[in-house]
C-alpha cells in the first residue's frame, strides 16, 4: 500500500512484537479463533484446520507464495480488504467476524460488513483488529477453496470459497463467496441459499453454481474476459460441491 | 556504527525521526541508525554493504531479496529494518566464509543453476530454509519451496538440480548429476 503510494501514514505501529497474538485455536463451543499475528504458514501447517475446518485448510496453501506466507497474516489480509484477497472470501463464506479493540473495549464486526470496499475496512482510526472468529459449525463442516492464478504469487484471476455444514446428508448451513470478481469480496448468498435445508445433489449443485456465476461482477482485463471469469466461478463452485458429494457417496 | 540517515536522505530535515537498531547479521552484532521507513533489504545493501542480497521487484514478487530472519525466509524488501531490531538475520554472505563454498553454492556451480545470477542469492536462501527444515526434499517439495522466487533465465530445471545436489552433499551422499523430470 505504501510502496504503491495508496497510503502515506504519518506513523506506523508494528504489532508483530505484541506477545500472544500468534495463536489459532478452537474453543470448547467449536468456534475457531485466529490471532492477528498468526501467519498464513502456521495455518497452512495446522493440524487443527486440516481436521476441523476444510475451507480454511484448502485456502491457506494458496495464499501468495511460500515465503510471503511466512510473514503475512489472515487478519492482515482481511484488513487489507483487497477484492483479490483470498481470506476475505473464506471468512465471508464461513460467516466469520473480526474482533476490533479500541479505547472503548472490544467489538465484533462480521467480515461481510468489515470489508467496505477496495482497501477499505470498518476499523475506526483508534482500533486494532486483534482476531478473526469463525463461528462453530452447525453440523459437520465441509468445503473447499479453488483459485486460478497465472503463476504462484500473482493476484487471483478468480477464487471461490465454499463452506457448508451438514447434518446427515442435509445441508444445515452454506456460505459461498467469490474472490477477484467484483469491487469487493462478493458474497453469493442466493447460491448458498439454494443449498440450505436440502441434500447435495447434482441438481442443487448445478443451481448453486449458476447462482454463484450470476453473483459475480467480473471485469475483462489482462487476466481474462468477464465471461471467462464468470464461467470459472460456475466451474469452481460446481467442482468443490461435486467433490463433497462424491466423498459423501463414498462414505455411505 | 553505521548511520543510514545521511545516505538514504541527504540533508534530511531535523524532524525526521531516526531509530537506533541492533541486528545480528550472519552471526555478527551490527548497529545502525535508520529512518523507520527504511526497508531491511536497503539496510543490508547500503548500510552494511552486504550487496549479495538483491532487490529485484521491490514488491514481494520476485524473491531476489530473500534472507532468513530467525531462520525463516523473508522477502527483505517488504520488511522494515526497524522490524529486524533484536532479531537474527542471515544473508547469502553468511552461507560460507570468503574462501569456501556452502553445499548450495557448490550445487549451483556444479549443476549450472544460474545464468545471469540475479535471482541466485534469493534462490539459495529460500533453499537453505527448505533444507534446514527438510534435509532430503523431493523435487516437488523443492519446486514448492522456490515457487515464490522468480528466475527469468534458467527455466528452473538446473536450480532444482542444484538444490538436490546440495541436499545430497549435506546428507553425506553421492553428488552424481541429479535427474529431474522435464
Amino acid at each position: 500500500m505504501m510502496k504503491l503510494r495508496f497510503a502515506s501514514p504519518e506513523m506506523l505501529v508494528d504489532i508483530n512484537e505484541i506477545p500472544d497474538l500468534d495463536y489459532h485455536r478452537i474453543d470448547d463451543d467449536g468456534s475457531i479463533r485466529v490471532g492477528a499475528v498468526c501467519r498464513h504458514a502456521d495455518l497452512e501447517r495446522s493440524s487443527l484446520l486440516a481436521t476441523r475446518q476444510p475451507t480454511m485448510a484448502a485456502a491457506a496453501p494458496l495464499v501468495a507464495d511460500p515465503i510471503v506466507r511466512m510473514r503475512g497474516t489472515l487478519v492482515g489480509s482481511v484488513c487489507h480488504a483487497d477484492p483479490q484477497g483470498d481470506w476475505a472470501s473464506v471468512m465471508t463464506a464461513l460467516d466469520a467476524s473480526i474482533v476490533a479493540q479500541g479505547p472503548n473495549g472490544r467489538r465484533s464486526i462480521a467480515v461481510r460488513d468489515f470489508v467496505r470496499g477496495p482497501f477499505q475496512n470498518a476499523l475506526a482510526f483508534d482500533e486494532v483488529a486483534v482476531e478473526a472468529v469463525v463461528p462453530a459449525p452447525k453440523g459437520e463442516p465441509a468445503g473447499g477453496y479453488l483459485k486460478l492464478e497465472r503463476r504462484v504469487g500473482d493476484y487471483a484471476t478468480v477464487g471461490v470459497a465454499v463452506a457448508i455444514d451438514r447434518v446427515g446428508s442435509q445441508v444445515s448451513r452454506a456460505g459461498i463467496a467469490l474472490t477477484a470478481v467484483g469491487p469487493a469480496t462478493m458474497a453469493a448468498d442466493a447460491a448458498a441459499h439454494a443449498l440450505t435445508g436440502r441434500p447435495l445433489t447434482t441438481d442443487t449443485i448445478g443451481e448453486a453454481a449458476e447462482l454463484a456465476a450470476q453473483a459475480a461482477q467480473p471485469k475483462t482485463d489482462h487476466r481474462g474476459s468477464a465471461d471467462f471469469k464468470r464461467q470459472l466461478v460456475r466451474v469452481f463452485t460446481s467442482r468443490i460441491l461435486t467433490g463433497l458429494l462424491r466423498s459423501e457417496e463414498e462414505a455411505a | 556504527m553505521t548511520s543510514l540517515f545521511q545516505e538514504i536522505t541527504p540533508g534530511a530535515a531535523q524532524e525526521i525521526p531516526v531509530r537506533e537498531i541492533t541486528v545480528m547479521v550472519n552471526g555478527e552484532r551490527r548497529s545502525a541508525v535508520v529512518e523507520p521507513r527504511l526497508a531491511l533489504a536497503h539496510l543490508l545493501r547500503q548500510g552494511f554493504k552486504l550487496t549479495g542480497t538483491h532487490t529485484g521487484c521491490d514488491t514481494s514478487n520476485c524473491g531476489a531479496c530473500t534472507v532468513l530472519v530467525d531462520g525463516r525466509p523473508v522477502k527483505s524488501c517488504t520488511m522494515f529494518a526497524v522490524q529486524a531490531d533484536g532479531h537474527d538475520v542471515m544473508t547469502v554472505e553468511g552461507l560460507a566464509g570468503p574462501s569456501e563454498l556452502h553445499a548450495l553454492q557448490e550445487g549451483f556451480k556444479e549443476e549450472h543453476g544460474l545464468q545471469c545470477g540475479f535471482c541466485t542469492p534469493g534462490m539459495m536462501m529460500a533453499s537453505k530454509a527448505l533444507l534446514d527444515e527438510n534435509p532430503s526434499p523431493t523435487e516437488d517439495e523443492i519446486r514448492w519451496a522456490l515457487s515464490g522466487n522468480l528466475c527469468r533465465c534458467t527455466g528452473y530445471q538446473n536450480i532444482v538440480k542444484a538444490v538436490m545436489w546440495a541436499a545430497s552433499k549435506l546428507d553425506g551422499g553421492d553428488t552424481e548429476p541429479a535427474e529431474v523430470d522435464s
